[in-house]
């Protein structure tokens, strides 16, 4: 690889040819503010439109100042990133931007986590200039069951435009209109509910400031929890014991499952439950469906539909009902364990605590914003009385914390409530990619096999590669298993089924980066993808110190079939734990 | 393709997908779809937009993104005489300003409007490339040089009888 030296501010650097200024400079400890730049690093996840100038710095000959995100170094270059003119020049880029911005930050959901904010501190702005020659946008706000948006606070770096379109490949996002109309949006300026969008929320996680946020739910939740009528419970999915922590000045990838716990049920909770005990009924059922595919396929039947694709994910879901409608007989009907658990607590639990339907509120603590979506889908309704009635973001599950005055870290530890929080190691790792498939294979192997693993850990299901390809012996059946995530990688493996070129028996799709420890309602990572790996590591250590690690054996699962449900795939599973897809695309017709 | 359910006659949706073929289909190609769309249709649609989404296989989004960005798009029925007037530096200078106002006056109607009998629409640009001539006002293809708001009334009366 060839290589250029330069100089920035009078320190040499030697580095490969085609690498920008801004990442020289990072390798030599010197910050260069970006604001509409982004970078997950290792994930191949990047934005630079070269669009806002914050990060312009001076090279030496060239008459103008260069934006260092999208600027290459060359051969003897000489870089100052801090000169007068700089430091004018920056200031004045982010006096035009916040000139064209509402002054409306005390009550901003953003508030104290918003990198315009943050970026007009660090350059020392005390003043806006010129402000009343802004003719500043006048969007109406856009309120969807998950993502509202309040486009007169976008600053146009099209950081979600990005994820919608390259990454994600959902298309429901794109910039319009020009000067100081412009904005992203969907087509026609329709609301998100008509667009595309799949409610991923990877908008929201790397909007830089108050434009894209989730819907607050907490006000609700604290109603339910001050209504003495009622009988509020909690489920938690697994994602959130390993991000929570964030929000409270700890290391990302602190586990603080049992402060949560605590947290949870000082917050007035009556029962504190997990999502992973519903997870654990997630993989009886979709491993259940998976073998029965499997041995009608391995019998010589050609109408089986293989590959099984999971369905947990709920943005995933909504992405092949916009786009793949044709296939929709192809994922698994399992619901999602958050939805599992919202129709186990409101018919079994129920009946155990002698509470009425209508009098058990059932919360859910999501690192998701689909899944506020998914919640109110009329499918998982009865009588118009939803399985969950409310789900919160990990986000707004601090925010309740904090309101309830308590300090998350010094918190003791305490341990889920009996019997819909018990879980197996096979369930925490439903929070990352490829997990939901290593937990589904733990539980089939055996199953089928009749035989007990040697070793749980299918190493090569795991990894942060986009897309990635495993086959695992299964008696001397060789099973072919495939994980995408982010839904443009997602595409791609569905396009091979299309094509009639899929070799997997079953595949794992998750929407968001990482699985959902990098999910849209998770604390924000800021660019920062060393906290994505940190959050998949704690999970991983989670798994590994459970006792029991196959959902099989869990006793509560074990208890609940023989109690209430009867076998897998019975018809009472099928009614309270199966659901069905809808033909959600797009049609031109001919009037 | 967004959720929306899209009706068009089926002649029009021929013809939309005719175009893009003489295109290739090619995402590179949507401004010049767009372009030769219009000139058909005389303006861009929602409905319009959503086939040629569909057609070049991109989010409709997309391309109401560029229809929106491009002033020479419109999304509204232009009239049988369009009339653009210049606005770009040279012109403005040279007082096409007063000359936008007159026809507004004139007309009664806005920028981006077209009158209630369908004849005159009226719209902005920004330079022709005929700064000598400044200021500038197109009608269809006919361009009208040194336009004074004094001639607006002139200009209008050739179209009286068409």
């Amino acid at each position: 690889m060839e290589k250029v030296k330069l100089s920035i501010d009078n320190k040499l650097v030697e580095v490969e040819k085609g690498t920008t200024i801004y990442k020289a400079a990072k390798q030599l400890g010197i910050d260069i503010p970006v604001l509409c730049y982004m970078n997950l690093e290792g994930l191949g996840i990047e934005n630079k439109p070269g669009g806002c100038r914050i990060c312009v710095v001076e090279v030496e000959g060239r008459r103008n100042l260069a934006p260092s995100c999208s600027t290459d170094c060359t051969e003897g270059m000489v870089v100052h990133t801090h000169t007068m003119r700089v430091i004018n020049a920056r200031r004045t880029v982010m006096e035009f931007i916040l000139s064209d911005h509402p002054k409306d930050c005390l009550t901003c959901a953003k508030s104290g986590n918003c990198e315009l904010q943050d970026m007009a501190v660090k350059l020392g702005i005390r003043e806006i200039p010129g402000q009343e020659y802004a003719a500043m946008s006048t969007y109406k706000m856009d309120f969807s069951p998950s993502i509202i948006r309040d486009l007169d606070k976008c600053i146009m770096c099209r950081r979600c435009e990005m994820m919608c379109n390259e990454f994600q490949t959902v298309g429901a996002l794109s910039a319009f209109n020009r000067g100081f109309q412009s904005a992203v949006g969907p087509a026609f300026e329709m609301d998100i509910e008509d667009s595309t969008c799949t409610y991923c929320g990877q908008c929201v996680a790397v909007c830089p400031t108050g434009a894209l946020t989730e819907k607050d739910h907490t006000r609700d939740v604290i109603n339910a929890l001050s209504d003495p009528t009622k009988t509020v419970i909690v489920q938690t999915a697994p994602a959130v014991r390993a991000a929570l922590g964030e929000e409270f000045g700890l290391k990302p990838g602190t586990l603080v499952t049992g402060k949560m716990v605590t947290a949870l049920r000082r917050l007035g909770f009556n029962y504190v439950f997990d999502t992973d005990f519903a997870a654990d009924l997630t993989i009886m059922e979709e491993g259940t469906e998976l073998l029965g595919r499997l041995t009608k396929f391995l019998g010589g039947d050609k109408e089986v539909k293989l590959p099984i694709l999971t369905s947990c994910c709920p943005a995933w879901v909504n992405f092949f009902e916009h786009n793949f409608p044709e296939m929709k007989d192809i994922p698994s009907t399992a619901r999602s364990p958050q939805q599992m658990f919202g129709a186990i607590a409101k018919t079994y639990f129920a009946d155990k605590i002698k509470v009425k339907r209508e009098d058990l509120v059932v919360v859910s603590i999501m690192p998701c914003l689909a899944k506020k979506y998914e919640a109110q889908r009329d499918e998982f309704k009865v009588d118009g009385n939803p399985d969950v009635d409310f789900s919160l973001s990990t986000r707004e599950l601090a925010h309740l914390i904090k309101q309830a005055n308590l300090d998350l870290k010094t918190l003791p530890d305490e341990d889920f409530d009996k019997p819909l929080g018990e879980s197996t190691g096979a369930a925490v790792i439903f929070g990352v990619t490829g997990g939901v498939i290593e937990a589904a294979t733990r539980t089939a192997y055996e199953l089928h096999t009749g035989k007990k693993l040697a070793k749980v850990e299918f190493e090569q299901l795991r990894g942060m590669e986009f897309i990635r390809k495993a086959t695992i012996d299964f008696n001397g059946t060789p099973i072919n298993i495939g994980i995408a995530h982010g839904l443009g990688n997602a595409r791609k493996l569905l396009d091979e089924i299309k094509a009639g070129k899929s070799e997997f028996h079953a595949i794992e799709i998750m929407a968001c980066p990482g699985g959902c420890i990098g999910g849209g309602g998770q604390p924000l990572h800021h660019s920062d993808s060393s906290i994505l790996k940190a959050r998949t590591k704690a999970i991983y250590a989670e798994d590994e110190g459970k006792v029991l690690r196959k959902s099989h054996e869990n006793p509560y699962i074990i208890k609940l079939y023989e109690e209430f449900l009867g076998k897998p795939m019975s018809e009472k599973a099928h009614h309270l734990l199966h659901t069905h897809y809808f033909d959600k695309s797009g049609k031109i017709e001919i009037s | 393709m967004s959720r929306i359910k899209v009706k068009i006659k089926e002649k029009d949706l021929n013809i939309i997908k005719e175009i893009c073929k003489s295109f290739n289909n090619e995402q590179g190609e949507l401004i010049n779809v767009l372009h030769k769309t219009q000139e058909h249709f005389g303006y861009l649609p929602a409905e319009i937009q959503e086939v040629v989404a569909k057609e070049l296989e991109m989010s409709v989004a997309k391309v109401y993104g560029v229809v929106t960005f491009y002033s020479f798009f419109t999304m509204k029925p232009k009239g049988k005489f369009p009339i653009s007037i210049c606005t770009g530096t040279a012109c403005y200078v040279r007082g096409a300003e007063n000359v936008l106002g007159e026809f507004k006056r004139q007309l009664n109607i806005e920028v981006g409007e077209t009158t209630p009998d369908g004849k005159f629409s009226l719209s902005c640009l920004r330079c022709v490339g005929a700064c000598g001539l400044a200021p500038v006002v197109l009608v269809g293809d006919k361009t009208y040089g040194r336009v004074s708001p004094e001639g607006v009334k002139d200009i209008l009366a050739e179209y009286n009888d068409k």
